[in-house]
């Protein structure tokens, strides 16, 4: 094998080398390998605790459930709370992994394959964190199901007129896209994991391959259905936070009622997304040893990725302040006075701190390849983004008159719930990390320059045809 | 070959002849040669896709953007419809005098359907056009053949072909470079 200086398709020089390796073999390996091994007690370990929180989550919606919306910190100005602030900021975290899956792909950037299976199932399991919030916020959840239009005893339909009635369409179509992209992406790689396997591993994986055969006629279609669920991804995930903060742009309340609020979201979005698949990346390539296939230069891209986003958040929270000056609407300008200087001022400083200065670290390219300064930095984000979602909603809590003012306080059960959607998150996530390839080893295996039929022949610079 | 390792009461069928080939561009330049012997029931398998092996092995172009066009307006058309059912015939809801077929409102629930059919019909319909799922086939009878899902090419020549005759498959992918020649029975 051509190990030490390989004809690489890409000039080494200009473009960093993708995959640390020149062997398929290897790759296969270094993924499939730690799927194979005995559960280790840390995991175990984690999975109990996660497991705990997500039984406690499960338990504090019994308990809301029983007692009614009371043991909620809701109130009548402010009737979106926890609830509303928990749903946007888990379904923005999700946004990444589509933007790696689809965009990413569609403008050909190589280097996703390393991290793409990977914020994909964050997608996943960060959307149903999302889902269980609006859910249970409706107040009656036992029929939960009125917001789908299905034949019902009184006749009566939704009305499709509302974003509300919007929501429940991108965020379910979202969910389900993202399962069926990521469902498809692992077919191969559950084939070449059940062909390393024995008994009943070997049964259930072979169910979940679908005899998969790696056929050159299979893998034409099948690369055909990726590229359509890319392009079909790509609008789908900018459209889900649009629909979300439809349904605060819609609205006549002061610092909703705005344009930007699309945009700004989707920004926002990507922003924590990145963040937290940085975040567990750092974490994972270190404890699952990827550091041959999830290199520094993958990093250091998706903090470029959060230095952008992150600027474009700011940008939007200049503009929203300038309009409604701009605007000579007073109730618009109370708005953001109060939002930066009234009771709620520590939300948005901490925003601002977080969500606006914390990114601008991420000029330097020092800072950009340190894994220290990094996780300390998508950590802030996180907390930002969160506290920028807190903002929005609370702006409900001084409108227009002030004999309606009121103020907003979570409760314990609103904490906890909170605090238990981390561990259903981690249960599935670390469920994942221990049962599946943690990286699509397909495509690494297919972004590397062995992987060219020309790899041999080709010594000249221009990379495959 | 003919000397059934298994009992069965049938005698068994050659499903056809497996070559082994050491990297995606041996497995390239051997297809094209299996092409242009004339042979059209065959097939490569690698780990990964090889870029550009659709024109080395001479298939046409993969017809699933159809089926996935086809779901795409099955979705949007379902979803606008539904909604300009809902207001004007099943349940006619007058909410602060907005009009009822008021479309600029109808989009997102246009969109978001035909997205989600669009999902559905390129993933069932890319099941369906490779035939999966399939748990049984003669290629797994090869112990070899697991290394195609990991660091394996392969060339395989099925006997459907009406140009297959046992001696004529071994000979061609044994003079192109294959390794591990197998004649497998269905």
């Amino acid at each position: 094998m051509s190990t030490m200086i390989p004809h690489r398709d890409d000039d080494p020089t200009k473009r960093p080398v993708l995959v640390e390796s020149s062997d398929f073999h290897e790759v296969t390996e270094i993924i499939a390998g730690p799927t194979e091994t005995k559960l280790n007690s840390t995991w175990i370990l984690l999975l109990g605790l996660s497991a705990s929180f997500m039984a406690l989550m499960a338990g504090l919606f019994g308990y809301l459930f029983w007692e009614g919306t009371g043991v909620w910190g809701v109130n009548m100005p402010v009737a979106w709370g926890f609830a509303i602030v928990n749903f946007i900021w888990w379904i923005g975290i999700g946004h990444a992994g589509t933007l790696i899956s689809a965009i990413l792909f569609l403008f050909r950037q190589k280097w996703r394959t390393g991290i793409n299976r990977f914020s994909e199932a964050m997608t996943i399991f960060a959307v149903m964190c999302a889902g269980v919030f609006p859910a249970f916020h409706v107040g009656r959840v036992w029929i939960v199901y009125y917001i789908f239009p299905l034949p019902n005893q009184m006749g009566a339909w939704p009305n499709t007129r509302s974003p509300l009635f919007w929501d429940v369409f991108a965020i379910s179509t979202y969910f389900t896209v993202s399962l069926l992209f990521w469902y498809m992406g692992l077919i191969p790689d559950l084939a070449t994991m059940r062909d390393r396997a024995k008994g009943v591993r070997k049964f259930v994986l072979s169910i979940f391959s679908l005899g998969w055969r790696g056929a050159a006629r299979h893998w034409q279609n099948y690369e055909r259905a990726y590229l359509i669920l890319a392009a079909i991804s790509t609008p789908l995930v900018l459209s889900v936070h649009s629909i979300v903060s439809f349904d605060f742009a819609t609205s006549k309340i002061p610092g909703w009622h705005t344009t930007i609020f699309p945009p700004y979201f989707v920004a926002g979005a990507v922003f924590s997304g990145f963040a937290l698949v940085s975040t567990m990346l750092i974490v994972a390539r270190e404890i699952f040893g990827f550091k041959k296939v999830v290199r520094m230069h993958h990093i250091e891209n998706m903090n470029k990725f959060m230095l952008l986003t992150g600027t474009l958040v700011g940008y939007a929270y200049a503009m929203e302040i300038f309009i409604a000056w701009y605007s000579g609407n007073m109730y618009e300008r109370y708005a953001f006075w109060n939002r930066a200087l009234g009771e709620f001022w520590w939300a948005y400083w901490a925003m601002i701190t977080c969500n606006v200065i914390s990114p601008q670290f991420f000029w330097f390219k020092k800072i950009r390849r340190n894994l220290v300064w990094t996780f300390i930095l998508t950590i802030f984000i996180n907390i930002g983004m969160w506290f920028e979602r807190f903002v929005i909603v609370i702006t409900l809590h001084a409108d227009f008159i002030p004999s309606s003012w009121g103020y907003y306080r979570p409760t314990w059960v609103d904490w906890w719930t909170y605090i238990g959607t981390f561990g259903m998150f981690f249960t599935f996530f670390l469920l994942f990390l221990k049962f599946l390839p943690q990286l699509a080893i397909a495509e690494v295996k297919g972004v590397m320059p062995e992987a060219s039929p020309h790899h041999h022949h080709d010594t000249s610079k221009h990379g495959g045809h | 070959m003919s000397s059934a390792t298994i009992a069965s009461p049938k005698p068994a069928k050659t499903f056809g002849v497996l070559a082994e080939f050491k990297s995606p561009a041996d497995v390239y330049h051997a297809a094209e040669k299996v092409r242009d012997a004339g042979y059209t029931k065959w097939d490569v398998h690698s780990p990964f896709p090889i870029h550009g092996i659709e024109r080395a092995m001479g298939i046409g172009d993969s017809k699933l953007g159809w089926i996935a066009f086809f779901c795409a307006m099955t979705g949007a058309f379902g979803g606008f419809g539904l909604q300009l059912w809902i207001h004007k015939f099943a349940y006619p809801l007058l909410i602060g005098g907005k009009p009822m077929v008021a479309y600029p409102a109808y989009i997102p629930v246009t969109f978001e359907p035909g997205i989600l059919f669009t999902a559905f019909g390129s993933i069932l319909g890319m099941l369906a056009l490779n035939g999966l799922p399939r748990f049984y086939h003669a290629l797994f009878r090869s112990e070899n053949f697991k290394k195609a899902t990991d660091d394996g090419f392969f060339i395989s020549i099925e006997a459907r072909d009406p140009k297959f005759t046992v001696e004529s498959a071994r000979e061609l992918l044994a003079s192109i470079g294959g390794t591990h020649i197998e004649v497998l029975e269905d």
